[in-house]
């Protein structure tokens, strides 16, 4: 047994050495379990393990490390920030320009298909755009940003900053013992706040379902501001295991998993994140790479969708497993990109593609788990509703 | 008569029946279950073929036969409470009990002290 969580195996000698956080020691201080990540040795869970970290971040306050996600500035070289949002929106379908200071906005860059090369939270500093990304399409972002907007902005990748997300129905009580003008936050504000001393960029987000925070934190000051929102009795570190059950469980993209360079938007039920300006008839219809494809989706519909699965038995339905229309047929009609227990909704959740024809919510499906064809309806996303802070 | 496996399964010997379990260093390397599948009884396997399932939040994973045997009892508990298996995985969380086919079998598994030899 144990095929899949064996005890880490030495790594290979050719094996790229893994990056490490500025957080890294007090991972092991803390008794994480660790594994590589998108090329960094990354904590998966520590001793409460990855039940009772999703638990606890749904009751109280779960602290995440994502420093391993790429933070990058877009400077116009004008000065003018509408410059660095009005190029920004040659690589992203959303509206940048209309985005007002000190809010932020979730993206993604599309390719010339309509596929997507990452989703990213795009901020607006006043006088420059901050960029957060995927750890495994940073170097491939930069590129493109470079390659698209350095006749307009200066591109910079951050090396020397950390990122912590705190989320949970206590992260506002918390983070106010430390920044009341943090706590004062509405969801998707942004901005530059001091917290014990440190230099931070806050934003009232995070990718949990929870209302909470990510900070962005000079390198090195995050391991004193950790140890600080530690010392809160409703704060405990949270590995990457539990923060990937609470966004399924949220109904949130993983990229790599529910969303790659050959799903677009509208297959990906991300089509909420197109303004209207950036659609047809808008003052800023397309000019995007991949346009043609995607507003005639949204028009259209696309031929596949991503939706939510909810096995009707126990057995979680996991990333890979294939979907029947029928019990007996052979020809599978759609596949799960992401699935697992979820500890708040108490039973299996799943996420996956179907064909736009068997996309309703209450669709009865067969999922095939280890050669048993195991019934799934599918369901409306989330599993677990929002609790973001909007008013 | 307590026997072990590498795969890190508990074997108890009683007459020809042997009960199933995993171990305490099992439980922990898996973390809190959520999810046990088990073999239904009068089913047949030889050593090695897949028998259970376990899971948690985070992954599955299978259980193959220590030894040979017909499957005469599977614990209803740990189904119903898969944390069963975390907190007693020697006792209260057995999973299921075959008629010993192969005595051999049986001779071939490790004792306990190799097998605590095995975790260092």
């Amino acid at each position: 047994m144990m095929a899949q969580p064996a005890p880490a195996a030495p790594a290979a000698p050719a094996a790229p050495a893994l990056k490490h956080t500025p957080l890294h020691a007090l991972h092991l201080e803390m008794g994480a379990r660790m594994a590589p990540f998108a090329g960094y040795d990354m904590p998966i869970q520590y001793a409460l393990g990855v039940l009772k970290e999703h638990l606890h971040t749904r009751v109280a306050a779960g602290l995440f490390d994502v420093s391993h996600m790429g933070q990058i500035v877009l400077r116009p070289r004008s000065g003018k920030v509408a410059d660095a949002a009005q190029a920004l929106e040659r690589v992203v379908p959303v509206d940048v320009l209309g985005l007002r200071p000190a809010r932020q906005r979730y993206a993604f860059f599309t390719n010339g298909s309509g596929g997507i090369i990452d989703d990213l939270m795009i901020g607006q500093c006043g006088d420059h755009l901050a960029l957060i990304v995927n750890a495994s399409r940073n170097a491939i972002d930069e590129r493109h940003l470079r390659d698209a907007l350095s006749d307009v902005c200066t591109v910079e990748v951050l090396e020397d900053r950390a990122l912590l997300a705190l989320q949970g129905p206590a992260a506002e009580a918390v983070l106010a013992r430390l920044s009341l003008s943090s706590a004062a936050m509405r969801f998707m504000d942004i901005r530059s706040v001091l917290i014990a001393g440190a230099s931070c960029l806050v934003s009232r987000s995070g990718y949990t379902g929870e209302d909470g925070f990510e900070i962005s934190v000079p390198a090195r000051d995050v391991e004193k501001l950790a140890r600080t929102l530690l010392q809160d009795a409703a704060v405990t570190l949270i590995g990457l295991g539990a923060r990937d059950s609470l966004r399924t469980e949220a109904g949130l993209c993983l990229y790599g998993s529910d969303i790659n360079e050959s799903t677009t938007p509208v297959e990906a039920a991300l089509e909420w994140a197109i303004q209207k300006v950036r659609r047809r008839g808008g003052a800023r219809a397309g000019n995007f790479p991949g346009a043609d494809v995607v507003l005639e989706q949204i028009e259209r519909g696309a031929p596949r969708c991503r939706v939510g699965l909810k096995p009707r038995q126990r057995t979680p339905v996991r990333a890979g497993v294939l979907l029947y229309a029928d019990a007996c047929a052979s020809q599978s009609v759609g596949v799960v990109t992401s699935g697992t227990f979820g500890p708040s909704a108490a039973g299996p959740v799943a996420m996956g593609y179907v064909p736009r024809a068997l996309s309703a919510p209450n669709t009865l499906l067969f999922a095939d788990v280890r050669g048993n064809r195991l019934p799934v309806e599918v369901m409306e996303l989330p599993f677990v509703a929002h609790r973001y802070k909007r008013t | 008569m307590l026997k072990f496996t590498q795969e890190h399964e508990w074997v108890r010997i009683e007459g020809d029946v042997a009960t199933v379990g995993i171990t305490q260093h099992a439980q922990e390397r898996l973390g809190d279950l959520v999810f046990v599948e088990l073999p239904e009884v009068g089913k047949s396997f030889a050593k090695g073929a897949l028998s259970a399932v376990v899971e948690s939040v985070k992954a599955a994973s299978e259980v193959y036969a220590p030894i040979g045997g017909e499957v005469i009892a599977a614990n209803p508990a740990i189904v119903a409470d898969p944390s069963l298996v975390n907190s007693d995985p020697m006792g209260a969380g057995w999973f299921f009990k075959l008629k010993v086919a192969d005595p051999l079998e049986v001779d071939a598994l490790m004792d306990e002290a190799d097998y605590k030899a095995l975790l260092g």
